[in-house]
Protein backbone atom coordinates (compact mmCIF):
# COMPACT_ATOMS: atom_id res chain seq x y z
CA UNK A 1 0.00 0.00 0.00
CA UNK A 2 1.51 3.31 -1.07
CA UNK A 3 1.91 6.24 1.27
CA UNK A 4 0.83 9.53 -0.28
CA UNK A 5 1.27 13.07 0.97
CA UNK A 6 -2.10 14.49 1.93
CA UNK A 7 -1.25 17.96 3.24
CA UNK A 8 0.74 19.83 5.86
CA UNK A 9 -0.21 19.17 9.49
CA UNK A 10 -0.94 22.85 9.88
CA UNK A 11 -3.60 22.63 7.14
CA UNK A 12 -5.80 20.40 9.26
CA UNK A 13 -8.26 21.96 11.67
CA UNK A 14 -10.53 20.43 14.26
CA UNK A 15 -13.57 22.33 13.06
CA UNK A 16 -13.87 21.71 9.32
CA UNK A 17 -12.74 18.74 7.27
CA UNK A 18 -10.12 19.56 4.66
CA UNK A 19 -10.83 17.91 1.33
CA UNK A 20 -7.72 16.58 -0.42
CA UNK A 21 -7.56 14.75 -3.71
CA UNK A 22 -5.23 11.78 -4.00
CA UNK A 23 -5.10 9.83 -7.27
CA UNK A 24 -8.54 11.03 -8.26
CA UNK A 25 -10.09 10.18 -4.89
CA UNK A 26 -11.38 12.90 -2.59
CA UNK A 27 -10.47 12.39 1.06
CA UNK A 28 -11.86 14.40 3.95
CA UNK A 29 -9.39 14.85 6.80
CA UNK A 30 -9.98 16.40 10.19
CA UNK A 31 -8.37 16.51 13.60
CA UNK A 32 -10.72 14.91 16.09
CA UNK A 33 -10.02 14.41 19.79
CA UNK A 34 -6.33 14.87 19.13
CA UNK A 35 -6.18 12.31 16.34
CA UNK A 36 -6.24 12.87 12.60
CA UNK A 37 -8.95 10.87 10.86
CA UNK A 38 -9.45 10.56 7.10
CA UNK A 39 -12.43 9.24 5.18
CA UNK A 40 -13.33 8.92 1.53
CA UNK A 41 -15.57 11.87 0.70
CA UNK A 42 -18.37 9.66 -0.61
CA UNK A 43 -21.47 8.78 1.39
CA UNK A 44 -22.37 5.07 1.32
CA UNK A 45 -26.01 6.08 0.88
CA UNK A 46 -26.19 7.78 -2.52
CA UNK A 47 -22.65 9.07 -2.90
CA UNK A 48 -22.88 12.57 -1.44
CA UNK A 49 -19.79 14.56 -0.34
CA UNK A 50 -20.20 13.42 3.23
CA UNK A 51 -17.16 15.18 4.69
CA UNK A 52 -18.26 18.56 3.33
CA UNK A 53 -21.47 18.84 5.30
CA UNK A 54 -22.08 20.18 8.75
CA UNK A 55 -20.31 18.75 11.78
CA UNK A 56 -22.93 18.22 14.44
CA UNK A 57 -23.20 16.49 17.80
CA UNK A 58 -25.42 13.54 18.55
CA UNK A 59 -28.91 14.50 19.65
CA UNK A 60 -29.96 12.85 22.90
CA UNK A 61 -33.02 12.95 25.14
CA UNK A 62 -32.96 13.63 28.86
CA UNK A 63 -35.62 11.95 31.01
CA UNK A 64 -37.02 12.51 34.46
CA UNK A 65 -37.24 9.71 37.04
CA UNK A 66 -40.44 8.43 35.42
CA UNK A 67 -38.83 8.24 31.97
CA UNK A 68 -40.74 11.23 30.72
CA UNK A 69 -38.66 13.31 28.31
CA UNK A 70 -37.52 16.54 29.90
CA UNK A 71 -35.76 17.95 26.86
CA UNK A 72 -33.49 17.11 23.98
CA UNK A 73 -29.85 18.06 24.11
CA UNK A 74 -26.65 17.99 22.10
CA UNK A 75 -24.01 15.48 23.23
CA UNK A 76 -20.81 17.14 22.11
CA UNK A 77 -18.77 14.11 23.17
CA UNK A 78 -20.02 12.39 20.01
CA UNK A 79 -19.59 14.50 16.89
CA UNK A 80 -20.93 13.51 13.49
CA UNK A 81 -20.29 14.25 9.87
CA UNK A 82 -23.68 15.03 8.31
CA UNK A 83 -23.95 14.28 4.62
CA UNK A 84 -25.30 17.45 3.01
CA UNK A 85 -27.35 15.56 0.41
CA UNK A 86 -29.74 13.65 2.70
CA UNK A 87 -28.62 14.12 6.28
CA UNK A 88 -27.16 10.66 6.90
CA UNK A 89 -24.94 11.02 9.99
CA UNK A 90 -21.65 9.26 10.72
CA UNK A 91 -19.56 9.22 13.90
CA UNK A 92 -16.36 11.12 13.17
CA UNK A 93 -14.43 8.91 15.56
CA UNK A 94 -15.26 5.59 13.88
CA UNK A 95 -17.00 6.36 10.59
CA UNK A 96 -20.04 4.31 11.62
CA UNK A 97 -23.48 5.37 10.43
CA UNK A 98 -25.53 6.50 13.39
CA UNK A 99 -28.57 4.60 12.16
CA UNK A 100 -26.78 1.31 11.45
CA UNK A 101 -23.24 0.60 12.64
CA UNK A 102 -22.76 -2.00 9.87
CA UNK A 103 -22.61 0.88 7.40
CA UNK A 104 -19.36 2.81 7.56
CA UNK A 105 -17.44 5.49 5.79
CA UNK A 106 -14.37 4.24 3.99
CA UNK A 107 -11.46 5.07 6.29
CA UNK A 108 -7.81 5.64 5.45
CA UNK A 109 -4.83 5.05 7.68
CA UNK A 110 -3.09 8.34 8.37
CA UNK A 111 0.50 9.01 9.44
CA UNK A 112 1.71 12.37 10.72
CA UNK A 113 5.43 12.86 10.19
CA UNK A 114 7.73 15.88 9.92
CA UNK A 115 4.79 18.26 10.07
CA UNK A 116 3.14 16.57 7.10
CA UNK A 117 0.21 14.19 6.90
CA UNK A 118 0.38 11.05 4.78
CA UNK A 119 -2.33 8.62 3.87
CA UNK A 120 -2.04 4.97 2.91
CA UNK A 121 -3.93 4.35 -0.31
CA UNK B 1 -35.05 29.06 37.03
CA UNK B 2 -32.09 27.34 35.37
CA UNK B 3 -31.44 28.48 31.87
CA UNK B 4 -29.94 26.15 29.32
CA UNK B 5 -26.64 27.56 28.06
CA UNK B 6 -26.90 28.88 24.53
CA UNK B 7 -26.17 26.17 21.99
CA UNK B 8 -23.71 26.94 19.25
CA UNK B 9 -25.25 27.47 15.83
CA UNK B 10 -24.22 24.39 13.93
CA UNK B 11 -25.42 25.74 10.59
CA UNK B 12 -24.45 29.39 10.52
CA UNK B 13 -24.16 31.33 7.29
CA UNK B 14 -20.39 31.29 7.63
CA UNK B 15 -20.13 27.51 7.62
CA UNK B 16 -18.16 26.42 4.56
CA UNK B 17 -21.00 24.03 3.68
CA UNK B 18 -23.37 26.97 3.26
CA UNK B 19 -21.44 30.07 2.25
CA UNK B 20 -20.64 30.38 -1.44
CA UNK B 21 -23.16 27.64 -2.13
CA UNK B 22 -23.22 26.27 -5.65
CA UNK B 23 -25.43 23.47 -6.97
CA UNK B 24 -22.81 22.15 -9.39
CA UNK B 25 -20.25 21.88 -6.60
CA UNK B 26 -22.71 20.26 -4.19
CA UNK B 27 -23.56 17.67 -6.83
CA UNK B 28 -20.05 17.03 -8.18
CA UNK B 29 -20.27 13.40 -7.03
CA UNK B 30 -23.54 13.03 -8.92
CA UNK B 31 -21.83 14.19 -12.11
CA UNK B 32 -19.11 11.61 -11.53
CA UNK B 33 -21.79 8.93 -11.21
CA UNK B 34 -23.32 10.12 -14.48
CA UNK B 35 -19.99 9.86 -16.25
CA UNK B 36 -18.99 6.54 -14.68
CA UNK B 37 -22.32 4.97 -15.66
CA UNK B 38 -22.31 6.34 -19.19
CA UNK B 39 -25.59 8.19 -18.89
CA UNK B 40 -24.51 9.97 -22.07
CA UNK B 41 -25.67 6.90 -23.97
CA UNK B 42 -29.35 7.24 -23.09
CA UNK B 43 -32.18 9.61 -22.28
CA UNK B 44 -33.06 10.36 -18.66
CA UNK B 45 -36.26 12.12 -17.69
CA UNK B 46 -37.07 13.13 -14.13
CA UNK B 47 -40.87 13.16 -13.69
CA UNK B 48 -40.98 14.89 -10.30
CA UNK B 49 -38.66 17.77 -9.50
CA UNK B 50 -39.24 21.11 -7.84
CA UNK B 51 -38.42 24.74 -7.60
CA UNK B 52 -39.34 27.29 -4.94
CA UNK B 53 -41.96 29.35 -6.70
CA UNK B 54 -42.45 31.68 -3.74
CA UNK B 55 -39.02 33.15 -4.47
CA UNK B 56 -40.52 34.46 -7.72
CA UNK B 57 -43.83 35.46 -6.16
CA UNK B 58 -43.70 39.15 -7.20
CA UNK B 59 -43.30 37.95 -10.82
CA UNK B 60 -46.03 35.34 -10.50
CA UNK B 61 -48.47 37.84 -9.04
CA UNK B 62 -48.17 39.96 -12.18
CA UNK B 63 -50.11 37.17 -13.88
CA UNK B 64 -52.94 37.20 -11.32
CA UNK B 65 -56.33 38.40 -12.52
CA UNK B 66 -57.64 39.52 -9.12
CA UNK B 67 -56.03 42.89 -8.23
CA UNK B 68 -57.06 42.64 -4.59
CA UNK B 69 -55.36 39.29 -4.11
CA UNK B 70 -52.39 40.57 -6.09
CA UNK B 71 -52.17 43.49 -3.68
CA UNK B 72 -52.43 41.09 -0.73
CA UNK B 73 -49.36 39.28 -1.98
CA UNK B 74 -47.40 42.40 -2.88
CA UNK B 75 -48.22 44.72 0.00
CA UNK B 76 -45.38 45.81 2.24
CA UNK B 77 -44.43 43.16 4.73
CA UNK B 78 -46.37 40.47 2.91
CA UNK B 79 -44.11 39.73 -0.03
CA UNK B 80 -43.62 36.04 0.30
CA UNK B 81 -46.54 33.77 0.76
CA UNK B 82 -48.56 35.40 3.50
CA UNK B 83 -52.25 34.82 3.01
CA UNK B 84 -51.89 33.17 -0.36
CA UNK B 85 -50.14 29.86 0.21
CA UNK B 86 -50.50 27.75 3.38
CA UNK B 87 -47.30 27.28 5.29
CA UNK B 88 -46.37 23.85 6.56
CA UNK B 89 -44.82 23.20 9.94
CA UNK B 90 -41.90 20.86 9.62
CA UNK B 91 -38.12 20.98 9.35
CA UNK B 92 -37.58 19.87 5.77
CA UNK B 93 -33.91 20.86 5.98
CA UNK B 94 -33.32 18.95 9.24
CA UNK B 95 -32.32 22.09 11.11
CA UNK B 96 -29.79 23.06 8.49
CA UNK B 97 -28.23 19.63 8.02
CA UNK B 98 -29.36 19.49 4.39
CA UNK B 99 -27.36 22.50 3.32
CA UNK B 100 -29.00 23.30 -0.01
CA UNK B 101 -31.99 24.85 1.78
CA UNK B 102 -29.89 27.52 3.49
CA UNK B 103 -27.44 27.78 0.62
CA UNK B 104 -29.91 28.22 -2.22
CA UNK B 105 -30.48 31.92 -1.65
CA UNK B 106 -26.74 32.56 -1.82
CA UNK B 107 -26.23 30.87 -5.15
CA UNK B 108 -25.02 33.28 -7.79
CA UNK B 109 -26.61 33.02 -11.24
CA UNK B 110 -26.28 35.09 -14.40
CA UNK B 111 -28.94 37.68 -15.20
CA UNK B 112 -30.33 35.49 -17.96
CA UNK B 113 -31.94 33.03 -18.35
CA UNK B 114 -34.45 33.05 -15.51
CA UNK B 115 -32.86 32.15 -12.16
CA UNK B 116 -35.07 29.06 -11.83
CA UNK B 117 -33.96 27.83 -15.25
CA UNK B 118 -30.29 28.20 -14.35
CA UNK B 119 -30.71 26.44 -11.02
CA UNK B 120 -32.74 23.66 -12.62
CA UNK B 121 -30.24 23.14 -15.44
CA UNK B 122 -27.40 22.96 -12.93
CA UNK B 123 -28.82 20.03 -10.98
CA UNK B 124 -30.08 18.35 -14.16
CA UNK B 125 -26.64 18.53 -15.76
CA UNK B 126 -24.97 17.26 -12.60
CA UNK B 127 -27.25 14.26 -12.31
CA UNK B 128 -27.36 13.42 -16.00
CA UNK B 129 -31.03 14.32 -16.33
CA UNK B 130 -31.98 15.48 -19.83
CA UNK B 131 -35.57 16.56 -19.28
CA UNK B 132 -37.38 17.33 -16.05
CA UNK B 133 -41.00 17.71 -15.07
CA UNK B 134 -40.93 20.74 -12.78
CA UNK B 135 -43.40 21.29 -9.96
CA UNK B 136 -43.80 24.00 -7.31
CA UNK B 137 -42.97 23.45 -3.61
CA UNK B 138 -45.09 25.47 -1.14
CA UNK B 139 -48.02 25.29 -3.56
CA UNK B 140 -48.19 21.52 -3.00
CA UNK B 141 -50.23 22.50 0.05
CA UNK B 142 -52.37 25.04 -1.79
CA UNK B 143 -55.32 22.63 -1.94
CA UNK B 144 -55.59 22.92 1.83
CA UNK B 145 -56.11 26.69 1.65
CA UNK B 146 -59.42 27.50 3.36
CA UNK B 147 -60.38 29.92 0.55
CA UNK B 148 -60.94 28.05 -2.72
CA UNK B 149 -60.93 31.32 -4.67
CA UNK B 150 -57.37 31.96 -3.49
CA UNK B 151 -56.33 28.49 -4.62
CA UNK B 152 -57.79 29.13 -8.07
CA UNK B 153 -56.25 32.59 -8.44
CA UNK B 154 -52.80 31.41 -7.31
CA UNK B 155 -52.96 28.33 -9.51
CA UNK B 156 -53.90 30.29 -12.63
CA UNK B 157 -51.23 32.95 -12.03
CA UNK B 158 -48.59 30.30 -11.36
CA UNK B 159 -49.51 28.26 -14.41
CA UNK B 160 -49.36 31.33 -16.64
CA UNK B 161 -46.03 32.43 -15.18
CA UNK B 162 -44.60 28.91 -15.47
CA UNK B 163 -45.64 28.57 -19.11
CA UNK B 164 -44.41 31.99 -20.17
CA UNK B 165 -41.25 32.41 -18.10
CA UNK B 166 -39.96 28.86 -17.79
CA UNK B 167 -41.51 26.34 -20.21
CA UNK B 168 -41.40 28.68 -23.21
CA UNK B 169 -37.74 29.39 -22.52
CA UNK B 170 -36.29 25.92 -22.02
CA UNK B 171 -37.36 22.87 -23.98
CA UNK B 172 -35.70 20.58 -21.44
CA UNK B 173 -38.23 21.59 -18.77
CA UNK B 174 -41.86 20.44 -18.86
CA UNK B 175 -44.64 20.31 -16.29
CA UNK B 176 -47.95 18.83 -15.31
CA UNK B 177 -49.61 22.09 -14.38
CA UNK B 178 -51.64 22.78 -11.25
CA UNK B 179 -55.27 21.70 -11.33
CA UNK B 180 -57.49 23.29 -8.66
CA UNK B 181 -59.52 20.18 -7.92
CA UNK B 182 -61.48 21.88 -5.14
CA UNK B 183 -63.20 24.11 -7.72
CA UNK B 184 -64.10 21.71 -10.53
CA UNK B 185 -65.52 24.30 -12.95
CA UNK B 186 -62.30 26.29 -12.62
CA UNK B 187 -60.25 23.13 -13.08
CA UNK B 188 -62.08 22.54 -16.38
CA UNK B 189 -61.24 26.08 -17.52
CA UNK B 190 -57.64 25.48 -16.51
CA UNK B 191 -57.46 22.44 -18.77
CA UNK B 192 -58.83 24.47 -21.69
CA UNK B 193 -56.37 27.28 -21.09
CA UNK B 194 -53.22 25.21 -20.66
CA UNK B 195 -53.57 21.84 -22.36
CA UNK B 196 -51.98 23.02 -25.60
CA UNK B 197 -49.29 25.24 -24.10
CA UNK B 198 -45.68 24.42 -24.83
CA UNK B 199 -44.16 22.11 -22.26
CA UNK B 200 -47.45 21.14 -20.60
CA UNK B 201 -47.48 17.33 -20.49
CA UNK B 202 -50.32 16.76 -18.04
CA UNK B 203 -52.21 18.14 -15.05
CA UNK B 204 -51.56 17.78 -11.35
CA UNK B 205 -53.77 17.18 -8.35
CA UNK B 206 -51.86 18.01 -5.17
CA UNK B 207 -52.12 16.58 -1.69
CA UNK B 208 -55.26 16.28 0.35
CA UNK B 209 -58.45 17.56 -1.30
CA UNK B 210 -61.66 18.93 0.13
CA UNK B 211 -63.75 16.33 -1.71
CA UNK B 212 -62.88 12.74 -2.57
CA UNK B 213 -61.47 12.13 -6.04
CA UNK B 214 -64.54 10.14 -7.10
CA UNK B 215 -66.99 12.98 -6.27
CA UNK B 216 -69.51 13.48 -9.05
CA UNK B 217 -68.48 17.11 -9.52
CA UNK B 218 -65.14 15.90 -10.82
CA UNK B 219 -66.42 13.80 -13.70
CA UNK B 220 -66.19 16.56 -16.29
CA UNK B 221 -62.57 17.18 -15.29
CA UNK B 222 -61.66 13.59 -16.02
CA UNK B 223 -63.63 13.55 -19.26
CA UNK B 224 -61.86 16.68 -20.42
CA UNK B 225 -58.43 15.28 -19.56
CA UNK B 226 -59.33 12.13 -21.46
CA UNK B 227 -60.41 14.18 -24.48
CA UNK B 228 -57.11 16.05 -24.47
CA UNK B 229 -55.11 12.86 -23.95
CA UNK B 230 -53.53 14.44 -20.89
CA UNK B 231 -52.35 12.31 -17.96
CA UNK B 232 -53.43 13.19 -14.43
CA UNK B 233 -50.83 13.16 -11.67
CA UNK B 234 -51.61 12.77 -8.00
CA UNK B 235 -48.73 14.43 -6.18
CA UNK B 236 -48.83 13.40 -2.53
CA UNK B 237 -48.22 15.78 0.34
CA UNK B 238 -48.42 15.49 4.09
CA UNK B 239 -51.02 17.41 6.01
CA UNK B 240 -50.21 17.33 9.69
CA UNK B 241 -53.62 18.66 10.66
CA UNK B 242 -55.36 15.68 9.07
CA UNK B 243 -57.12 13.90 11.90
CA UNK B 244 -55.51 10.54 11.15
CA UNK B 245 -52.02 12.06 11.28
CA UNK B 246 -52.52 14.56 14.08
CA UNK B 247 -51.33 12.17 16.80
CA UNK B 248 -47.91 11.87 15.21
CA UNK B 249 -45.42 14.04 17.10
CA UNK B 250 -42.41 14.03 14.82
CA UNK B 251 -41.75 15.31 11.33
CA UNK B 252 -40.20 11.97 10.36
CA UNK B 253 -43.44 10.25 11.39
CA UNK B 254 -45.84 12.50 9.56
CA UNK B 255 -43.63 12.62 6.48
CA UNK B 256 -43.07 8.86 6.32
CA UNK B 257 -46.77 8.08 6.67
CA UNK B 258 -48.42 11.21 5.31
CA UNK B 259 -47.13 11.05 1.74
CA UNK B 260 -48.08 7.42 1.29
CA UNK B 261 -51.35 7.79 3.19
CA UNK B 262 -52.40 10.66 0.91
CA UNK B 263 -52.13 8.50 -2.19
CA UNK B 264 -53.52 5.42 -0.43
CA UNK B 265 -56.71 7.39 0.22
CA UNK B 266 -56.96 8.73 -3.32
CA UNK B 267 -56.07 5.40 -4.93
CA UNK B 268 -58.59 3.46 -2.83
CA UNK B 269 -61.36 5.83 -3.87
CA UNK B 270 -60.15 5.89 -7.45
CA UNK B 271 -60.13 2.13 -7.89
CA UNK B 272 -63.07 0.99 -5.79
CA UNK B 273 -65.35 3.59 -7.37
CA UNK B 274 -64.47 2.24 -10.77
CA UNK B 275 -62.77 5.33 -12.18
CA UNK B 276 -60.52 3.27 -14.46
CA UNK B 277 -63.67 1.69 -15.93
CA UNK B 278 -65.44 5.03 -16.30
CA UNK B 279 -62.44 6.78 -17.88
CA UNK B 280 -60.45 3.96 -19.48
CA UNK B 281 -58.30 6.29 -21.59
CA UNK B 282 -57.28 8.54 -18.70
CA UNK B 283 -53.76 7.73 -17.60
CA UNK B 284 -52.85 8.39 -13.99
CA UNK B 285 -49.46 8.75 -12.33
CA UNK B 286 -49.03 8.46 -8.57
CA UNK B 287 -46.24 10.71 -7.39
CA UNK B 288 -43.93 10.86 -4.38
CA UNK B 289 -45.23 8.18 -2.09
CA UNK B 290 -42.34 5.76 -2.52
CA UNK B 291 -43.13 2.23 -3.70
CA UNK B 292 -43.76 0.12 -0.61
CA UNK B 293 -47.35 1.33 -0.28
CA UNK B 294 -48.36 -0.13 -3.63
CA UNK B 295 -47.96 -3.86 -2.86
CA UNK B 296 -49.48 -3.21 0.56
CA UNK B 297 -52.58 -1.64 -0.94
CA UNK B 298 -52.85 -4.19 -3.74
CA UNK B 299 -52.90 -7.01 -1.23
CA UNK B 300 -55.33 -5.31 1.14
CA UNK B 301 -57.79 -4.32 -1.55
CA UNK B 302 -57.65 -7.64 -3.43
CA UNK B 303 -58.22 -9.60 -0.25
CA UNK B 304 -61.31 -7.62 0.73
CA UNK B 305 -62.60 -7.26 -2.82
CA UNK B 306 -62.80 -11.02 -3.34
CA UNK B 307 -65.11 -11.23 -0.31
CA UNK B 308 -67.07 -8.08 -1.06
CA UNK B 309 -67.35 -7.73 -4.84
CA UNK B 310 -70.86 -6.35 -4.28
CA UNK B 311 -69.30 -3.30 -2.59
CA UNK B 312 -67.44 -2.41 -5.77
CA UNK B 313 -69.76 -3.41 -8.62
CA UNK B 314 -68.03 -1.30 -11.27
CA UNK B 315 -64.90 -3.41 -11.14
CA UNK B 316 -64.35 -6.07 -13.79
CA UNK B 317 -61.12 -7.33 -12.31
CA UNK B 318 -59.21 -7.18 -9.07
CA UNK B 319 -58.06 -3.79 -7.70
CA UNK B 320 -54.43 -4.77 -8.20
CA UNK B 321 -55.11 -5.42 -11.89
CA UNK B 322 -56.14 -1.80 -12.31
CA UNK B 323 -53.26 -0.53 -10.19
CA UNK B 324 -50.81 -2.49 -12.32
CA UNK B 325 -51.91 -0.48 -15.35
CA UNK B 326 -51.20 2.88 -13.70
CA UNK B 327 -47.92 4.76 -13.56
CA UNK B 328 -45.75 5.48 -10.54
CA UNK B 329 -42.90 7.86 -9.87
CA UNK B 330 -39.98 6.21 -8.10
CA UNK B 331 -38.96 8.60 -5.34
CA UNK B 332 -38.42 8.14 -2.42
CA UNK B 333 -37.55 4.58 -3.33
CA UNK B 334 -37.11 2.45 -0.21
CA UNK B 335 -33.57 1.05 -0.45
CA UNK B 336 -32.42 0.17 3.05
CA UNK B 337 -31.83 -3.59 3.56
CA UNK B 338 -34.79 -4.64 1.40
CA UNK B 339 -33.53 -6.05 -1.90
CA UNK B 340 -35.92 -9.00 -1.90
CA UNK B 341 -38.92 -6.83 -1.04
CA UNK B 342 -37.94 -4.35 -3.70
CA UNK B 343 -37.72 -7.05 -6.34
CA UNK B 344 -41.18 -8.33 -5.42
CA UNK B 345 -42.48 -4.77 -5.53
CA UNK B 346 -41.06 -4.24 -9.02
CA UNK B 347 -42.75 -7.42 -10.22
CA UNK B 348 -46.08 -6.56 -8.61
CA UNK B 349 -46.29 -3.14 -10.25
CA UNK B 350 -44.87 -4.13 -13.65
CA UNK B 351 -42.13 -1.66 -12.96
CA UNK B 352 -40.38 -2.19 -16.26
CA UNK B 353 -43.21 -0.41 -18.07
CA UNK B 354 -45.07 1.45 -15.28
CA UNK B 355 -42.33 2.98 -13.15
CA UNK B 356 -40.84 6.39 -13.96
CA UNK B 357 -37.69 7.75 -12.38
CA UNK B 358 -38.09 10.85 -10.24
CA UNK B 359 -35.56 12.80 -8.17
CA UNK B 360 -37.73 15.21 -6.17
CA UNK B 361 -34.68 17.46 -6.23
CA UNK B 362 -33.96 19.78 -4.45
CA UNK B 363 -35.99 18.35 -1.58
CA UNK B 364 -34.24 16.64 1.31
CA UNK B 365 -35.09 13.04 0.34
CA UNK B 366 -34.11 13.35 -3.31
CA UNK B 367 -33.01 10.34 -5.35
CA UNK B 368 -30.27 10.23 -7.95
CA UNK B 369 -30.64 8.23 -11.19
CA UNK B 370 -28.23 5.69 -9.66
CA UNK B 371 -31.01 4.60 -7.31
CA UNK B 372 -32.50 2.97 -10.41
CA UNK B 373 -29.38 2.32 -12.45
CA UNK B 374 -27.63 0.39 -9.66
CA UNK B 375 -30.52 -1.99 -8.89
CA UNK B 376 -28.94 -5.41 -9.42
CA UNK B 377 -32.00 -7.31 -10.66
CA UNK B 378 -32.80 -4.91 -13.52
CA UNK B 379 -31.47 -5.41 -17.03
CA UNK B 380 -30.04 -2.52 -19.04
CA UNK B 381 -33.24 -2.04 -21.07
CA UNK B 382 -35.42 -1.95 -17.97
CA UNK B 383 -33.09 0.59 -16.35
CA UNK B 384 -33.22 2.84 -19.39
CA UNK B 385 -36.99 2.54 -19.69
CA UNK B 386 -37.53 3.45 -16.05
CA UNK B 387 -35.02 6.30 -16.25
CA UNK B 388 -36.48 7.81 -19.40
CA UNK B 389 -38.22 5.57 -21.91
CA UNK B 390 -41.42 5.17 -19.92
CA UNK B 391 -41.72 8.93 -19.41
CA UNK B 392 -41.10 9.50 -23.09
CA UNK B 393 -44.05 7.24 -23.91
CA UNK B 394 -46.42 8.50 -21.21
CA UNK B 395 -45.83 12.17 -22.00
CA UNK B 396 -45.28 11.71 -25.72
CA UNK B 397 -42.00 13.57 -25.34
CA UNK B 398 -39.67 14.62 -28.06
CA UNK B 399 -36.47 13.85 -26.12
CA UNK B 400 -33.99 16.69 -25.77
CA UNK B 401 -30.58 15.50 -24.67
CA UNK B 402 -28.40 17.71 -22.48
CA UNK B 403 -25.51 19.51 -24.15
CA UNK B 404 -22.82 17.80 -22.11
CA UNK B 405 -24.07 14.36 -23.13
CA UNK B 406 -24.10 15.31 -26.81
CA UNK B 407 -20.56 16.67 -26.49
CA UNK B 408 -19.42 13.56 -24.63
CA UNK B 409 -20.86 11.39 -27.39
CA UNK B 410 -18.98 13.38 -30.03
CA UNK B 411 -15.78 13.04 -28.03
CA UNK B 412 -16.35 9.29 -28.06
Amino acid sequence: MAEKLLCASSDISDTTARICEVEGVEIGVIRHKGTIVAYRNVCPHQGGPVCEGLKMPRVCVEFDEQRRPLRQNFDTAEMHFVCPWHGWEFKIETGEAVGDSKIRLSRYKVVERDENVYVEI
Amino acid sequence: MTLTPNSPNYSSDTDPAIKEFNTTKLLKNARKQAEDRNYKDFFICDVDSHHYETEALPEILQYMDDPVLRHLGMSAGNVGRAGLIPQAIGSQDMAGRVTRYAGRNKEVVPEKPHRDITLTRRWMDAMGVDMACLFPTPMLLLATHPQPEVEVAMARAYNRWLCERILEEDKRIVSMVYLPMNEPHEAEKMIDEFAERKGVVGFLSTGYLKRPVHDNVNMRIYAKLEEHGMPLGFHAAYHWADSSLAQLNKFISVHALGFSFCNIIHMTNWVLNGMPERFPKLKTMWIESGLAWIPFLMQRLDNEYMMRTSDAPLLKKKPSDYMREMFYSSQPIELVDNKEALEVTFKMINAESQLLYSSDYPHWDMDLPSTIYDIPFLGEKAKRDILGGNAQKLFNLDPVMSDWKLEARKAG
